[in-house]
């Protein structure tokens, strides 16, 4: 295939693909993405899409959108607007002209442009485009479901199958525009398709090379672009997603403890792919159980727990109010235990394919009694991994249940990593108890550093123990109502989680250590804050980020960072939680608050603006 | 002790701990059934003191851990089953008991009971069923009579209970039996067989609230004279005969169970049902399971034990079976597997 001859060299860009939740946007995407990422970009993704699995044809509710952020340096974020939109109905057009960029490129599929779509769609004229004052963006309109059926003429597929092709058509157009190879997209669908039905293969690649060709000797666009691969840290490199990241962390946790892993789990938006992804090692024999409910996801788990395997359960925000009575057994019982919730919009079921970090306060004190635990938080799709890591080892080592934080975005999205290797992993030890001890097996006794009990395994001769959620004596474990007693055993069980802080990093800055404003953040927020805080950096403004994955305990030097700015800001895509924690925690300081609870990330224009504002206020002080 | 003849006595599972049941209660009785059972079990299938694990959720029944000296753990109102499943499936060398009364099991644990069940996941649950709410302090439970008077139910419950056989069986049941919580040698023989069966084996111990429900299975079950009359001893290959003369048995007539006495009408002992435990179709378990006082003699013995293959074999064989075909066998690997691309 020839290419186009005026190239333009890109940065980057912004692409978003959207259709009815039934077109083939996710996928379609996932391919671009996965290409850009095969040719060396940076590249940071989105999906958005609905919960309805397949909602009303071409109607607002049923759009599914996926945006991918291309560039030639690592990017941070899947990005605000974007440069290119992939339009394949009306509702697509109209629910996605707010994300777009000033004069961007427009790529609809005109046979879907009729009378009766744009009624559908909401649309008050017969006119979208004037009608979202879009006439001067660079529209192109190609007939993408009559060029589809054209293309697949020859094929012996019935006409719906073959209109369902128009995903890869539309691929094929924008793969041209970005001088994509389409090689390993016509792998994919042969691994994909292939093995179903060769003519279903066949079908697909002829559509996306149908869509390459028809820009190609059209004309379509003027110019063609290309992204150069990003110069990045020498190293193998795969894109992941945050849930595969998450689920391959914790098999990472599994293998240096020499624990087996458990998953008990019950599907929930948008935490399945973490028990998906669990369930399909076998082969490093991860066991997972699809439990009847929430309760019983995190109860086996437990039980496997108390058994000596690294116990997990993974969960959303309503799943993690179903385990909070199970989280204080473990609490009460300490062992290890790791309880992921990918948060999404609440309350209740909220808005279940939506981010949020509203679930802070839950995971923190979400719970009867005096019940401490850990909680840590994700920041990147990539990141996952590692921070699902630490929460086994924390776990395993201190003796404690630990929540993981992620969240619908950080979950979904994906990003290009450079491959770890193991032995760059620490070892993790959990203290289990290989023969009784003379005088007698104390199943309560901790060790002093970090107060964390031993780990007595059934099946292990001489150390038979009861334990249970009932208050314990301080050694032995068995049931105490003694008042002394409980005093001495609620504040231990703070002092474990509180001493968690000696084994985990000190906070870091990003950026000069004081100045005129600190940027606080945490969880998944880490990339468009990061973005934000660099563009005014480079703008010469005195700002800086500190961004959390250890929530509770907090990391220490955390005061002395927070005393060396003049204002504090702390940004979250809720109503001020981790806020008021920081409030209860370091109450010694001022903190403002910029929240946004709309299902959506932050962007990093808003921030930007908000920053700069807060900045400005202070020069007219 | 010594492990390497599996011989152990009761007082080898006896724990230190005061037993706080009130006195007379039925659960006494049920604790020294088990301390006589697992030492048989020990025996019978070569298992160790330390591989004994013991489950429970909330309730007076629930406290029963305590009191064993094996492995074990307390769990929450309605989750042993959840738990001890986790137990299982993590470490399958274990024997797993799990112990539960009407209320833990069948109520807030109702949901677990049915999926533990029909999952065959081989565990053994010894359900106390006093038809009443003792911890609590008597309120009625999911097997209270209707028409039951309790604390919240002053003036008769309104609710249709649970028969926890026909609800194990209608799960898809493997095992279940029935005991009286008097009737040690009886229960020992029901755990025992519990312990062989593989899969989930429900033992339900009719279980006198001396409290809050004294006597509720006093007319059949306690009433030492009557009691032959008005229970029926199964056991897999035999006659099902009862009776203190043993002259009376059951037939089958289309689609129902009936009592006939042997030698009246023609009756002989050829025409008496002969009990098959390991029958697949349920059907005639539910029969059994379901007799109820006046009309029949309750069922007790082991009504059911129908070999299959049990949830925590299968994860086993699923994983070794993987790990024979697959080419990934560490993390580095897994990382490294799929679509990578090298910046140099």
């Amino acid at each position: 295939m020839s290419k186009a001859e005026n190239i333009t060299e890109l940065d980057d860009v912004v692409i978003r693909f959207s259709g009815d939740s039934g077109d083939g946007m996710q996928l379609t995407g996932t391919l671009f993405a996965d290409t850009s990422a095969l040719a060396g970009n940076g590249i940071s993704t989105f999906p958005d899409f609905p919960a309805e699995i397949r909602a009303p044809q071409g109607t607002i509710s049923g759009v599914s959108g996926y945006q991918a952020h291309i560039g030639d340096h690592k990017v941070n974020t899947p990005g605000d607007h974007c440069d290119v939109l992939v339009a394949m109905n009306p509702a697509a057009l109209r629910a996605n002209a707010c994300w777009l960029k000033r004069g961007a490129t427009v790529i609809i599929d005109a046979d879907q442009f009729n009378e009766k779509s744009v009624a559908r769609a909401g649309f008050a004229t017969d006119d979208p485009i004037a009608e979202l004052g879009l006439a001067e963006y660079n529209i192109v309109a190609p007939g993408i479901t009559t060029m589809t059926r054209a293309a697949l003429e020859s094929v012996n597929l019935d006409l719906k199958t073959i209109t369902k092709c128009k995903n890869m058509f539309a691929l094929g157009i924008c793969c041209f525009l970005f001088n994509r190879p389409l090689d390993h997209i016509e792998a994919f669908i042969d691994r994909k398709f292939g093995r179903k039905s060769a003519e279903l293969a066949t079908a697909n690649k002829q559509a996306l090379n149908g869509g390459y060709n028809y820009a190609h000797n059209t004309h379509a666009f003027a110019n063609t672009y290309n992204i150069k691969p990003a110069s990045l840290e020498p190293g193998i490199y795969r894109n992941i997603s945050g849930n595969q990241a998450t689920a391959w962390g914790l098999i990472a946790a599994s293998e240096k403890s020499g624990r087996p892993l458990f998953c008990g789990s019950y599907p929930i938006t948008p935490a399945t792919a973490i028990l998906e992804e669990l369930a399909k090692r076998k082969d490093l024999g991860v066991k997972t159980l699809q439990a009847e409910d929430e309760i019983a996801g995190i109860c086996t788990a437990i039980g496997a727990a108390f058994a000596g395997n690294f116990a997990v359960t993974s969960t959303s925000g309503p799943g993690l109010s179903l385990k909070s009575e199970a989280l204080g057994l473990a609490v009460m019982t300490e062992l290890p235990l790791v309880v992921v919730n990918v948060q999404r919009g609440g309350p209740s079921t909220g808005l279940p394919t939506k981010t949020e970090q509203s679930d802070l306060m839950q995971a923190l004190w979400g719970r009867n009694g005096e019940c401490p635990l850990v909680v840590i938080a994700t920041s990147s799709p990539s990141d996952c991994f590692h921070y699902a890591f630490w929460a086994g080892k924390i776990a395993m080592e201190h003796m404690t249940p630990v929540i993981l934080l992620s969240d619908g975005f950080t979950a979904n999205g994906s990003e290009p990593w450079r491959i770890p290797s193991m032995k760059d992993y620490p070892a993790i030890k959990p203290p289990i108890v290989r023969h009784a001890p003379e005088g007698g097996f104390l199943p309560y006794k901790r060790d002093e550093k970090r107060l964390a009990r031993s780990w007595a395994l059934p099946g292990t001769k001489g150390v038979e123990h009861r334990i249970g959620g009932l208050e314990k004596d301080f050694l032995k474990g068995c049931i105490s109502y003694d008042p002394a007693n409980h005093q001495k055993m609620v504040d231990i069980r703070a002092a474990k989680v509180t001493r968690v802080a000696d084994f985990i990093p000190r906070q870091e800055v990003i950026g000069p250590r004081s100045g005129d404003l600190l940027v606080v953040g945490w969880g998944g927020t880490r990339g468009h804050l990061y973005s934000a805080v660099k563009e005014l950096q480079k703008e010469g403004r005195s700002v800086s980020l500190c961004h959390f994955n250890f929530l509770s305990p907090l990391p220490r030097g955390v005061r002395e960072i927070f005393g060396r700015f003049k204002r504090i800001v702390v940004c979250e895509l809720n109503m001020g939680q981790m806020a008021n924690y920081l409030r209860m925690s370091l109450p010694e300081f001022r903190y403002e608050q910029y929240n946004k609870v709309a299902g959506q990330p932050f962007t990093v224009t808003e921030l930007a603006g908000e920053f700069n504002r807060l900045l400005n206020e202070k020069s007219h002080e | 002790m010594n492990n390497h003849n599996y011989a152990y006595t009761p007082a080898d599972f006896k724990s230190d701990q005061e037993v706080k049941w009130c006195p007379g209660c039925g659960n006494h009785a049920i604790l020294n059934s088990v301390l006589k059972a697992f030492p048989e079990v020990a025996a019978e299938l070569k298992y160790t003191h330390e591989r004994f694990t013991i489950v429970s959720g909330i309730g007076c029944s629930s406290r029963f851990p305590y009191y064993a000296k094996t492995f074990g753990f307390h769990g929450i109102h309605g989750r042993a089953t959840a738990i001890a499943t986790g137990v299982k499936v993590a470490n399958p060398k274990l024997t797993v008991w799990q112990v539960t009364g009407d209320g833990d099991a069948l109520a807030i644990g109702g949901n677990h009971l049915i999926h533990a069940v029909r999952r065959n996941i081989d565990i053994n649950i010894l359900l106390f069923n006093n038809e009443i709410y003792g911890l609590t302090k008597g309120q009625y439970s999911p097997t209270s009579k209707l028409g039951k008077v309790t604390k919240t139910s002053p003036f008769g419950t309104v609710e249709h209970p649970f028969n926890p056989g026909e609800l194990v069986l209608g799960a898809r049941g493997t095992f279940f039996a029935r005991s009286v919580d008097m009737e040690l040698e009886l229960s020992k023989a029901c755990m025992v067989a519990a312990a062989k069966h593989d899969g989930t084996s429900v033992v339900e111990i009719l279980q006198n609230c001396v409290i809050f429900n004294d006597k509720t299975f006093g007319d059949f079950a306690l009433n030492r004279e009557t009691r032959e009359e008005h229970t029926i001893v199964l056991r897999h290959g035999e006659k099902m005969v009862f009776g203190k003369n043993r002259d009376k048995g059951l037939v089958q007539i289309g689609m129902k169970l009936m009592v006939a006495r042997i030698g009246e009408g023609g009756v002989t002992i050829d025409d008496i049902l002969t009990h098959n435990a390991h029958e697949p179709n349920p059907g005639v378990h539910m029969m059994l399971v379901n007799m109820s006082y006046p009309n029949y003699p309750v069922a007790l013995g082991v009504i059911r034990d129908v070999p299959d293959k049990t949830y925590d074999d299968n994860v086993r064989d699923q994983v070794e079976e993987v790990r024979k075909q697959a080419p990934i066998a560490s993390v580095d690997e897994l990382l490294r597997s799929g679509d990578t691309w090298e910046v140099k």
